[in-house]
């Protein structure tokens, strides 16, 4: 059975906290090209065109695009052939977090939820695991800021809502945010499973590369309709009115219960940061 | 968007009477961060009646936690954090003199109020382009609060700072007429 030491695990961690806060990625910033081009207001593009600097200044200097560097979500894909060694899998995450955020100068955002002290080490880091087959470890980290991250929810609709009613909570909720999300975003739908999967579904098709066509071609044409919707509310750039609200709606669906029919809006700021690697 | 206005703090009611919501400003100067925490900490010593760490007449709070500094430079990336959360806590300040705000989002009818009422305004900066702004930064030292880490109260130095006035004394509010001009029905 192949080995994996969590020294190893520890270590990729903290690259990819830094690495993931440094580069805006290749989709995002293809994003912010189209994005120049199709806005309207200059306004809007005096902001995109600030967030293309600012992408290239964190890039050269190695500073974080945002200063809100997130709470650390860590996506595992754990194949089941795999041994861990060494120690205690999450423990050792954790280390690769307080490791990532303090040598790479990045913010730490955990805090006590009452008396608001902060944890100083930015753990614990919210770790989502699959069991995969195969022998290898996929780590995929996305760092989630706060103001986006406030501006999702969860609601169980009725299923006699059906699509018609999904799409009026999606582009009634991204009308209420506004600007407060740092738009233009990425929304993020999870449709389906239970109350608890849905919010998975929904933060988990914000790791799909911007620009990329759904597979389901049902769930495709949801998402055109959708960021049409989105961009005709005249939110644009940072709330301040232009074309450009959402660079994305990405959906993601599973079956679900007879009586229900979750729905979870995540929505992603512009700063879409995730890194992987594969051990 | 309407002119460029250099502003240097503390303000006097004059220049924001002059301000206009659309205005692009370069503020430099000193100005002063807090966000939630502190927000909380100075609101509860005006209601034990304690002296407050930092001045509030005329100066202008800056609502960011920035990241930490790396060696050589003055602070980390530094953009602004959604001002709603601030809601509860700056009509009290602007109340007892503080004048400028910097965040991102909008505020609340009772902000809006205050800033009519005490004569004040209401900033946006470009959110998310922390690593931009943070080059308009070139001093920062904590002044209060130091236990709050990146909460802390900060006074910056900063130079050619760029904002955009949201919400003037006159009622104006740029994120709800700025997105009535591209909204399509």
């Amino acid at each position: 059975m192949r080995e994996v030491n969590v020294e190893q695990i520890t270590r990729t961690i903290a690259d990819l906290c830094m690495n993931a806060n440094y580069f805006l990625g290749d989709d995002m910033l293809a994003a912010l090209e189209k994005a120049v081009a199709a806005e309207e207001s200059p306004t809007g593009r005096t902001i995109l065109e600030q967030l293309q600097e600012n992408a290239t200044i964190a890039a050269t200097d190695r500073v974080p695009i945002c200063q809100d560097t997130g709470l650390a979500v860590i996506f595992l894909e754990l194949g089941q052939d795999l041994h861990i060694i060494g120690g205690d899998l999450e423990a050792a995450i954790n280390e690769g977090v307080r490791q990532g955020y303090e040598e790479g100068y990045l913010r730490k955002s955990s805090c006590h939820p009452f008396t608001r002290k902060n944890i100083g080490d930015n753990t614990p880091a919210i770790v989502h695991c699959r069991i995969v087959p195969g022998e290898q470890l996929k780590i995929t980290i996305a760092p989630k800021g706060g103001g986006s991250e406030n501006m999702s929810k969860v609601v169980m609709l009725k299923p006699a809502d059906g699509i018609a009613g999904i799409k009026k909570q999606v582009v009634e909720w991204v009308e209420q945010a506004g600007g407060n999300p740092c738009p233009p975003t990425i929304v993020g739908v999870g449709i389906g499973g239970t109350f608890e999967r849905a919010a998975l579904l929904a933060k988990e098709s914000l790791l799909r590369k911007v620009g990329s066509r759904n597979p389901d071609p049902e769930l495709d044409q949801l998402e055109k309709e959708l960021l049409e919707e989105i961009n005709n509310l005249g939110i644009g750039p940072q709330g301040l009115g232009g074309r450009v609200t959402s660079f994305a709606v990405h959906v993601k669906m599973l079956p679900c219960h007879i009586a229900s029919l979750p729905l979870a809006i995540n929505i992603q700021c512009h700063a879409a940061r995730h890194k992987e690697a594969v051990l | 968007m309407g002119n460029i206005i250099r502003l240097q703090p503390p303000l006097k009611d004059e220049q924001v009477k002059a301000l206009k919501a659309g205005d692009r400003v370069l503020i430099t100067g000193t100005i002063y961060t807090g966000r939630d925490a502190a927000h909380k900490r100075l609101v509860d010593l005006l209601d034990k009646g304690e002296k407050l760490p930092i001045p509030l007449d005329g100066q202008v709070i800056y609502f960011v936690g920035p990241a930490p500094a790396k060696p050589g430079n003055a602070i980390g990336s530094a953009g602004p954090t959604t001002s709603y959360r601030m809601d509860p806590y700056s009509p009290r300040l602007l109340a007892e003199g503080l004048k400028g705000m910097i965040g991102k989002g909008g505020r609340s009818p009772e902000v809006k109020a205050a800033i009519k009422k005490y004569h004040g305004i209401y900033f946006a900066a470009v959110g998310g382009a922390g690593a931009l702004l943070a080059q308009r930064i070139k001093k920062a030292e904590i002044v209060a609060y130091e236990d709050l880490g990146p909460e802390a109260i900060r006074r910056l130095e900063v130079e050619n700072f760029p904002v955009v006035v949201v919400n003037d004394i006159y009622g104006n509010d740029l994120y709800e007429q700025g997105v009535a001009a591209y909204r399509r029905s």
